[in-house]
């Protein structure tokens, strides 16, 4: 099935949003289909964060409509569970639970939130960690991790809350070079399984290989939307153009 | 226990020295001796009992006023901010008075004094253990919320199993620090009729005038107890370390 036939799973409307006086999103608009993997890119401050934050509520938009999943995130209780039942998030410093072992880690979000039994949520905790290719790490703490591991861990937690939709918010951001291929490869057999993904990332090979869809943001603004193909080799904006080659020729 | 042994040593050294000391009060190789030692210690049980009970009491009250503290709510806040800034205001010896003398007045409830100690002690220390909490609730990297809620944990297992677990290792010195407070307190409470380690060593300076002697038991009775807190609080500290971070 092309994302195209499919009906919109995410859609933001004149989204806007303030940090006192900073305007961090001004009237951002993007509808992202089922399926759909969508690579977001800008410079620091641009706002794409705040964006996909804005998605699973971690913070909350003044203005414009965000609906995900065919419910109008309107700040209500209802809303908010439902939307952080269906949304997985990755983040620059994957957040693990320092106090808890890798396998707690994974089982605590099914075990308190689907009502999981402690054998089920462990056997799907080791299904997940087999997917990110270390479920020999399963007894270990965070801390005895490498970076990469850590971030693979964080995918998983994510992953065993079955999630229709995957934000990742700079998820090779904090990693050593060496370990930015085996996260970016774990997330590359993510898309390929047909997971719809939000991914903010400067990895322009990963963006390549596994974007639908490209998004510019500058200044709080989505500057410029697009195919790779068009994106990368004659995009329209001026500021989309310097910005690419800044970081292709560093 | 070195420490104890020095100083124990050195009580003794010097009362060899001075002609004012007049150990037999409490020499145990005496049968009054003896006795007068043994009533001494006996107030050890009444001590610690109320010291604990009035810990746990005032980690649970200090926990509930610390969490309001940390509301985006401005009233919860102002509950938190007056609760902390009006207890912390009385004084322990008058708030033990006003409790076991005074409430019983406007409750219509009589008090006993082991009960009117815990309340008064637990009271008053209650908003320095929320002032705690609150520290160590604070200090937990905001990362830590984000993630719990985007596997959609309520605050009640957010709290449960991400941040507290994590808070209360890092505030386990200063709880520490209170549980010590807390046991020399308890001294206080004397002053209402409570049979503890202080009310005991006064009856029986009352009856042997030997106050030097009789009081310093009693220093030695509070430091021993109190050194031996202090260890089994360092090696919970070092048992909590042995995994995680911190």
């Amino acid at each position: 099935m092309h994302p195209n036939d499919t009906p919109s799973i995410i859609k933001i409307e004149n989204v806007s949003k303030f940090f006192g006086d900073f305007q961090a999103l001004n009237k951002v608009s993007i509808e992202v289909k089922k399926g759909e993997r969508v690579v977001v890119c800008g410079p620091s401050g641009s706002g794409k964060s705040t964006m996909i934050r804005c998605i699973n509520q971690l913070e909350s938009h003044e203005s414009g409509s965000i609906i995900v999943n065919g419910i109008t995130l309107d700040g209500s209780r209802t809303a908010l569970d439902s939307i952080r039942a269906n949304v997985g998030m990755v983040f620059q410093q994957f957040n693990l639970f320092p106090h808890l072992s890798v396998l707690d880690n994974l089982t605590l979000g099914p075990m308190r939130t689907r009502n999981l039994s402690a054998s089920d949520a462990h056997k799907r905790a080791m299904h997940y960690l087999e997917l990110v290719q270390i479920p020999e790490q399963a007894e270990k703490y965070p801390r005895q991790l490498s970076g990469g591991q850590q971030q693979r861990v964080a995918i998983a937690r994510s992953l065993c809350m079955e999630p229709s939709i995957m934000l990742f918010d700079e998820p090779t951001s904090a990693l050593d070079p060496e370990m930015i291929n085996e996260v970016l490869e774990v997330m590359t057999s993510l898309a390929e399984s047909g997971m719809t993904m939000i991914c903010v990332t400067h990895e322009m090979g990963f963006a390549r290989r596994v974007a639908d869809k490209m998004v510019f943001m500058d200044h709080g603004e989505i500057v410029e939307t697009g195919t790779p193909e068009k994106f990368f080799s004659a995009p329209d904006s001026k500021r989309c153009q310097e910005f690419l080659q800044k970081i292709l020729h560093h | 226990m070195k420490k104890i042994i020095m100083l124990i040593a050195l009580v003794l050294l010097v009362s060899g020295c001075s002609s004012e000391w007049g150990w037999y009060v409490v020499d145990p190789s005496t049968p009054k001796g003896l006795s007068n030692l043994r009533f001494l210690i006996s107030g050890l049980e009444e001590t610690v009992l109320l010291s604990f009970t009035a810990i746990f009491i005032s980690v649970t009250i200090g926990l509930l006023i610390a969490l309001p503290g940390l509301s985006s709510n401005i009233y919860l806040r102002s509950f938190n901010r007056v609760y902390v800034e009006f207890i912390r205001a009385i004084p322990i010896l008058v708030l033990i008075l006003w409790v076991y003398y005074g409430m019983p007045q406007i409750s219509g409830l009589s008090i006993s004094v082991f009960w009117a100690g815990v309340f008064a002690l637990a009271l008053s220390d209650s908003a320095f253990e929320a002032e705690i909490f609150r520290a160590g609730i604070q200090s937990i990297d905001k990362g830590q919320y984000e993630a719990a809620h985007s596997i959609s944990l309520s605050y009640t297992d957010t709290m449960r199993f991400v941040i507290l677990p994590q808070a209360i290792k890092r505030i386990l010195p200063a709880l520490g620090n209170q549980l010590i407070y807390m046991l020399k307190m308890s001294s206080l409470v004397s002053v209402i009729g409570m049979q503890e380690l202080t009310r005991k060593a006064n009856e029986l300076v009352v009856t042997e005038y030997r106050p030097l002697e009789i009081y310093t038991i009693l220093v030695l009775e509070y430091l021993v107890l109190i050194l031996l807190v202090s260890a089994a609080v360092r090696w919970l500290e070092r048992r909590m370390n042995s995994n995680g971070i911190d």
